[in-house]
């Protein structure tokens, strides 16, 4: 996201949005990517990106082989290179790569000749994560510019946070980022947002807020005293809600864990809309898949 | 690398009276019943609207209008140099068992019409697909032949049509264009059959067309 200016994220958003309407046909197939090969290279655990990923390729007809590190000869002891490029002498024309590693799929898109999406590298960025959270927002509110939006928790090892501040900004919103001290890193301010350490104060004038989940995977140290404290400090219920816009979006990019950064009751609130976003990753991914099945980089 | 307006084939009343005749022809075969008109993007969605105006005065009654996005269909994704824009298709009613329709601007190749018969097949199964268009300038590439034509115009490969229409070009107008040296450029604002607008993530730098 980093990369990408706010014209061609324009463009994204709307083609994914007429993307949408096949997702409402009896027959959710249209013939675009026949005889086209997309793989999905995917090193870390994945529910949503990989499955919908799937899906979209499905979708437009491309044939879709999902490969996961776990169960293959990585665990043989063959390199994230290697790999890849065994996988390329079969010819797929996409490929999409999650990783550990930041820059894992930056380093393929150097070594292989057909296209990569980056489906979440480490804690670096999450690019098809914040253009479906950007396409939600849109939906919703109607426009993106001069909204103001809230990212609460784990900012540091988020992926999520960091393509969505990239994103959020070029389409000229304004992003605050909130959370313990510990889980902020301190070169935010660099990337143009705010920093608050109060949760109400954060959430106070929001249009949308994103909770984020604790990434205790990537987590090496003590950042955080305990769950318990960190829920009752930084979790969403429904009395910090009552503070809120009554027009506020809540947003998670999943996994969710009730009952730590978010209740149940705001989850599952006429505010959440945590499933549409999950919908709306289809409508995104067909589109990045579309786009780049012309042969050009993006 | 210009071009120059060749001839008028159709001036705003000319254009009116073929859209008319076209209303009457369909009424005549079709009936008004169980009949459906469905615009291929973006000028045929146009036309689709302004015939079911002109059904409406002869019948009383509009018939159901939708618009359809074709791009996702076309044969040539991936061998272009950039990929079209993706617009989306609206037809909020099922199409079995109606007369369907087809309206466009311009048949050429007749690619467009064959991808269009592709994706109302995946929409539905109509009970007859029909074709009308505003203009036929002969190229065909496919065994596709139209029911309903407003102009028969004779035109060489080297020149475009380009069809104009008050809600995109700010008037009612078809001209034929030929190139003034180089290749044959479009007018100002008019789309010119073959021509596919692109988003700007796959715009090359340079102005390139095939």
């Amino acid at each position: 996201m980093r990369d990408i200016e706010a014209p061609e994220i324009g463009d994204l958003l709307d083609t994914a949005e007429s993307m949408k309407e096949i997702a409402t046909r009896e027959i959710k197939k249209v013939p675009t990517l026949r005889g086209k090969t997309v793989v999905n290279l995917f090193y870390e655990n994945s529910t949503r990106t990989r499955t919908s990923f799937e899906i979209a390729g499905k979708w437009l007809s491309a044939d879709v082989i999902n490969f996961s590190a776990s169960g293959s000869s990585a665990e043989k002891g063959e390199s994230f290179l290697d790999t890849a490029r065994n996988i390329e002498a079969m010819s797929p024309d996409v490929v999409v790569v999650r990783h550990k590693a930041a820059g894992g799929p930056a380093l393929l898109a150097r070594h292989l000749k057909c296209s990569v999406v980056n489906a979440g590298d480490g804690a670096h960025e999450h690019p098809t994560q914040a253009l479906l959270d950007l396409l939600t927002i849109r939906e919703k509110k109607g426009h993106l510019e001069g909204l103001n939006v809230t990212i609460v928790g784990d900012i540091t090892h988020s992926r999520v946070a960091r393509s969505n501040i990239y994103g959020m900004r070029k389409m000229g919103m304004t992003v605050t980022v909130a959370g313990p001290p510990t889980l902020i890193p301190p070169a935010c301010q660099e990337m143009g947002v705010k920093v608050s350490h109060r949760l109400e104060e954060a959430i106070a004038h929001a249009d949308v807020i994103m909770m984020l989940r604790l990434q205790h995977e990537r987590m090496t140290g003590g950042f955080i005293p305990s769950l318990r404290e960190y829920s009752r400090v930084w979790g969403l219920g429904l009395d910090r809600l009552q503070h809120c816009r009554p027009d506020v979006l809540i947003m998670h990019p999943g996994p969710v864990n009730r009952g730590v950064e978010i209740s149940p009751e705001v989850a599952d609130s006429p505010y959440s809309v945590i499933l549409d976003q999950v919908t709306n990753g289809v409508a995104v991914r067909m589109a990045v898949l579309y786009l780049l099945a012309g042969g050009k980089a993006a | 690398m210009s071009t120059r307006e060749k001839a008028e084939v159709l001036d705003q009343a000319g254009l009116d009276r073929a859209l008319t005749r076209i209303g009457h022809e369909i009424v005549e075969q079709a009936g008004g019943a169980d009949l459906a008109l469905v615009g291929i993007k973006t000028r045929g969605e146009t036309l689709a609207a302004r015939i079911a105006q002109k059904i409406a005065g002869i019948e009383g009654k509009r018939p159901a209008v939708g618009a359809l996005d074709i791009t996702l269909y076309r044969d040539d994704l991936g061998t272009r140099a950039e990929q079209p824009q993706v617009r989306s298709t609206e037809i909020p009613f099922s199409l079995k068992g109606l007369t369907v329709v087809l309206v466009d601007d311009v048949l050429f190749t007749g690619r467009t019409i064959r991808a269009a018969m592709d994706a109302l097949m995946d929409l539905g199964r109509p009970r007859v697909i029909r074709l009308a268009v505003l203009v036929d300038r002969g190229h065909r590439e496919l065994p596709i032949r139209p029911d309903y034509v407003g102009k028969n115009l004779p035109t060489s490969r080297k020149e475009t049509v380009a069809v104009m229409l008050a809600e995109h070009d700010g008037q009612d107008r078809v001209v034929i264009q030929e190139p003034e040296e180089g290749e044959p450029q479009p007018a100002a604002g008019a789309r010119v059959k073959g021509e596919v607008p692109v988003p700007r993530t796959m715009r090359p730098t340079k102005k390139g067309r095939e």
